[in-house]
């Protein structure tokens, strides 16, 4: 038997359906790695053993009874801490919350449990989602698998640690301005964000409700779609869930590894999301794939977006101001911790407030009050009513672009995975790392980052980005498949093959070393 | 403000003009709640109609319910308001523990429903057309009680315990523009208001209307300009008047309170107030400015009402008849003088009535029964009339009593049993066998024993003072245990003396 951790959810699929492994064996060697590494990686907050194990028995049991399962039965998958699950603490990375064990199960939950899928656990995050580089957490940050002095981007660092260290098939992460995409780039890991309103958000501790979608975090563009398919959907539960009926995204994606997949394919490169400000090895990457498309028969075509350049701005408006609402059900009445002012009288007021200074971390309330400032009467139009017309025009870009192009890509973050502390002391420089991704949350459009190579100054992924019109979410997955097969035939093997082994136990943070193989 | 400092009312009158406004909420009876699954519906153990999204867990999001919208867009309809193409809902930000969420999903902009009318009719018979501003949708708080106090109020309190089951049950605000030239008026045009307001939530179906459960709430505004000024006064808000009786007394008190207030020099704070209804006055809530900041901002978990001009239309060829028309209507076909149907209306028992009619009572007996022992009966239970007993027993004890089987007194009695659980008005004749003797050969037995043993009485009858015959009929009514029917034993007293000579 193979090393069972290696294996891609697809090739897992088919080892448990035909019983030539068991869920429980697949399961059992997942929680033994987490156990291995976890300590060094600190990619998840909870790890269910019991319950998977017992899931995974009862899968097996269902197998053997005959019954015909999903393709996804028996697969082990780790959940962000963003999801509520019911039989598991759900903090949202965030002290606030610490131990709350929801009374319910976010739909995606439900579904991926519905579908026979394995929770081993939940994955780390910075708090609230409000982050880059999972710094944030209230918990302590993640540290990414090809060298630990660095972060694994944010804020589904734990998601994307997860699978590309191998202690997890899948996972589920969230996305509200790059939280799938950034940390799968700097991982060397899938991740797709989905249409917003194509999966269910109920259950999804909002952090800025008109941009959050839940997507799949994998480490091959089939097992992205094979979970998109599980979790994606019409929910009654969310009234923002789009009820179109969806094509299957694994059939696109196989669709996408047929011969001359690419040929004519009109690929767009958005001329705002390169260039300066990028590293060089990202840029440098960015243009040699490019170069593969062209060779494979696609069409490059350049185009510009010039609202673009406001994105980052209006981002940062109506994230705070949605941000600043969302959480103030966050008040120690009815759930999460309560801490009581030091002196003076126990009002409820005071008691919120003691519990809001004491729970929350310094971003969170760095974007509280900036959101609720924002909203404030007299600077709603100026600032709030202004980044929503931004929004409007950014659309509009969007718009302009797909009436040329089939998809658009970018590189999927403008750096490699920077070192911990690098950006802490400045919010900007942080902000500005999410460039790239925040435009397709502002228009609700799909989105996929991939791994496209090592760069070379530091050797370190680099995650090529695909944008789809609304809706389009299966051409992401064709393309997307069609790309990655390009490249892992000109490497000759996968981005993840390359990645360091981790030691078990001993690790600590720092010992990890960088790849000496330097660029693909 | 004691009593004794407000100024008299006529004197105020003399030196300010009242400025009206009325923010009424109505609850909608619809069967869940506004955003979620859960039960609308009171008198559950405290939380248990709660789920994610009414008790604001992480997580939880809303789903609009559809029935209210369509209530809200018939209430809208009946007031006389344009329905919007594209409204939508808004969060309105404020941190109370009684709001899950800490923030009220509610309508600002956007409203469902605007620019509407309202005739009222004064006792005087004056026409007042309150504006409508608008009418939006929202959901309601929960309900704190605060425990440990001596005036159950938050001050003074130990803790308090909030109870859910109310948070996020249906709401429709109904806002009025400003109400001027009401004058002398001005109270009597704010219970007029919520009245008709209620009658028509009532008539729509779309309420259960109880203002003694807060189904219906009504918040007054008052301010008074000085005599001679175009200048506004500072307006107070007095919030959760729940009578009408209340809504009358509380502009009225604020009236005298703030011209004495202004009279001496003094100013008028922007507040709310908190009406009392056992003391008959207001008093300082807190201070509320135009300023307030509730940051609105459009809900972005939700996406925009659009109620198509057809279902709009459909809606509207639902409506019942205005209920003002209907009071016109229904006293003239009952022939009641304003006074009698004055009294109907005020007990709220035109329903009542209406259906003991339709069920076969002459009017004037539906209405003597309703306002009579009904009422009576209601009053010392502490309930609505039309409560305690169905509209269809009332008139089937009516019938009983036109058909001589029953007296008044029995009637009574029987209508007792009746809302005590006994059963229809003839199960109860049977069961309580309270039917009227009307065996006279019974009757003639205990009238010849009390002639027998009053011979002085049948002595002066028989001299032909026929008033006289009283004593015996009392002896034999009580013989009788009161089931005979007097007239009758009155007769046969006369017949049998005759007889006896």
């Amino acid at each position: 038997m193979a090393n069972v951790i290696k294996l891609s959810a697809a090739d897992l699929s088919g080892l448990l359906s035909d019983r030539s492994v068991s869920s429980v064996e697949v399961t059992q060697a997942h929680l033994d790695r987490i156990d291995a590494i976890d300590t060094g990686v600190h990619a998840f907050l909870h790890v269910a053993g019991e319950a998977a194990l017992a899931a995974a028995a009862r899968i097996d049991a269902r197998r053997a009874a005959g019954e015909v399962l999903g393709p996804l039965a028996g697969v082990p998958i780790a959940i962000k801490d963003v999801l509520a699950t019911i039989d598991m603490p759900s903090t949202a990375g965030s002290k606030i919350l610490e131990g709350w064990i929801p009374p319910y199960d976010a739909t995606v939950v439900r579904r991926v449990r519905d579908a026979g899928l394995i929770p081993l656990g939940k994955t780390n995050m910075d708090e609230f989602a409000m982050g880059s580089s999972t710094e944030f957490s209230a918990y302590g940050p993640t540290h990414n698998p090809w060298d630990f002095d660095r972060i694994p981007g944010g804020s589904g660092g734990g998601s994307a640690a997860a699978v590309s260290s191998f202690e997890a098939p899948l996972a589920l992460g969230s996305d509200t301005g790059g939280s799938i995409r950034q940390p799968a780039a700097v991982t060397g890991s899938v991740g797709v964000k989905p249409t917003y309103g194509g999966v269910s958000r109920y259950g999804s501790i909002a952090l800025a409700s008109s941009l959050d979608q839940v997507g799949p975090v994998t480490r091959t563009v089939l097992d992205a779609a094979l979970l998109h398919d599980v979790i994606g959907g019409h929910d009654p539960l969310d009234s923002t869930s789009l009820t179109d009926t969806w094509p299957s995204m694994a059939a696109a994606a196989r669709a996408g590894l047929a011969d001359g997949a690419l040929k004519g394919v009109r690929v767009g490169v958005v001329t705002e999301l390169n260039g300066d400000g990028f590293q060089s090895g990202v840029s440098q990457r960015f243009t040699e794939t490019l170069a593969l498309l062209a060779a494979a028969g696609a069409e490059i075509v350049e185009v510009s977006a010039p609202n673009f350049e406001y994105a980052i701005a209006a981002y940062y408006l109506i994230l705070p101001a949605e941000a600043s609402s969302n959480l103030a059900r966050f008040d120690s009445v009815r759930f999460g911790i309560r801490v009581n002012p030091e002196d003076g009288p126990l009002t409820s007021e005071r008691v919120m407030a003691a519990t809001r200074d004491a729970g929350f971390g310094p971003e969170v309330k760095r974007r509280i009050i900036l959101g609720t400032y924002a909203l404030s009467a007299g600077y709603y139009d100026a600032y709030y009513g202004s980044a929503q017309k931004v929004r409007t025009l950014i659309q509009r870009d969007f718009e302009a672009a797909f009436a040329k192009v089939d998809v658009l890509v970018s590189p999927s973050a403008p750096t490699t995975a920077f070192k911990f502390g690098e950006k802490m002391a400045d919010p900007m420089a942080m902000y500005l790392n999410d460039v790239t991704t925040i435009p397709a949350n502002l228009a609700g459009i799909p989105g996929m980052s991939l791994p496209m190579g090592l760069a070379p100054e530091d050797g370190l992924p680099v995650g090529l980005q695909i944008m789809a019109p609304a809706k389009m979410d299966a051409r992401l997955y064709s393309f997307g498949a069609a790309v990655e097969a390009l490249l892992e035939a000109s490497w000759g093997r996968t981005l993840l093959s390359q990645a360091p082994e981790l030691a078990p136990k001993a690790m600590s943070a720092g010992t990890a070393s960088t790849s000496t193989e330097g660029a693909v | 403000m004691k009593k004794a400092e407000l100024m008299d009312y006529d004197k105020a009158l003399e030196l300010f003009e009242p400025v009206l406004g009325f923010e009424v909420h109505v609850e909608l009876n619809t069967k869940t709640k506004m955003f979620c699954g859960c039960a609308n519906e009171f008198g559950q153990g405290a939380n248990t109609n709660t789920c994610p999204t009414c008790l604001g867990l992480p997580g939880g999001l809303p789903q609009v319910n559809a029935k209210a919208i369509e209530s809200s867009i018939r209430l809208g309809l009946a007031l006389g308001c344009e329905i919007a193409e594209h409204s939508r809902f808004a969060r309105k930000n404020y941190f109370y523990p009684d709001t899950a969420k800490n923030f009220q999903t509610s309508q600002y902009d956007e409203p469902i429903a605007f620019n509407g009318q309202l005739t009222i009719e004064l006792e005087s018979g004056r026409l007042v057309t309150v504006d409508i501003e608008r009418a939006h949708m929202e959901d309601d708080a929960g309900k704190l009680t605060h425990v440990g106090g001596a005036t159950g109020r938050i001050q003074g309190a130990d803790y308090s315990l909030v109870d859910y089951n109310r948070g996020g049950v249906p709401l429709v605000e109904i806002v009025t523009q400003m109400i001027e030239g009401g004058e002398a008026d001005s109270p009597e045009i704010g219970r007029t208001y919520v009245a008709a307001i209620r009658e028509i939530v009532k008539a729509l179906g779309v309420s259960n209307a109880r203002m003694e459960e807060g189904n219906v709430r009504c918040d007054a505004n008052v301010s008074l300009r000085p005599r001679g000024s175009n200048v506004l006064g500072t307006r107070t808000e007095t919030k959760n008047v729940n009578s009408l009786r209340s809504v009358e007394r509380a502009v009225r008190y604020e009236i005298q309170r703030q011209a004495a207030l202004l009279h001496a020099g003094g100013t008028i704070t922007q507040e709310t107030r908190h009406w009392h209804e056992d003391t008959g006055i207001t008093s300082a809530g807190r201070p509320k400015s135009d300023a307030d900041d509730y940051r609105y901002f459009p809900e972005p978990d939700l996406v925009p009402v659009a109620p198509s001009r057809e279902w709009v239309e459909e809606l509207r060829a639902t409506l019942p008849e205005p209920p003002a028309a209907r009071r016109k209507r229904l006293q003239a076909d009952w022939g009641f003088a304003d006074l009698e149907f004055q009294d109907v209306v005020n007990s709220d028992l035109l329903d009542a009535v209406e259906a003991t009619i339709a069920a076969g009572a002459a009017p004037q007996a539906a209405r003597k029964w309703w306002t009579g022992e009904v009422a009576r009966l209601a009053n010392v239970s502490g309930v609505s009339a039309d409560s305690l007993v169905q509209p269809v027993q009332v008139a089937a004890l009516i019938e009983l009593v036109v058909a001589g089987t029953l007296t008044d007194r029995l009637a009574r009695q029987v209508l007792e049993g009746v809302i005590g659980g006994e059963g229809t008005p003839i199960e109860v004749v049977e069961s309580r066998g309270l039917a009227v003797v009307s065996d006279d050969g019974a009757l003639i037995a205990a009238i010849d024993e009390a002639l027998a043993a009053q011979p002085d009485v049948l002595a002066k009858i028989r001299d032909g003072k026929v008033q006289a015959a009283g004593a015996v009929i009392g002896a034999v009514m009580k013989a009788m245990r009161g089931q005979a029917d007097a007239a009758r034993v009155r007769e046969l007293v006369l017949e049998r003396a005759g007889a006896a000579e």
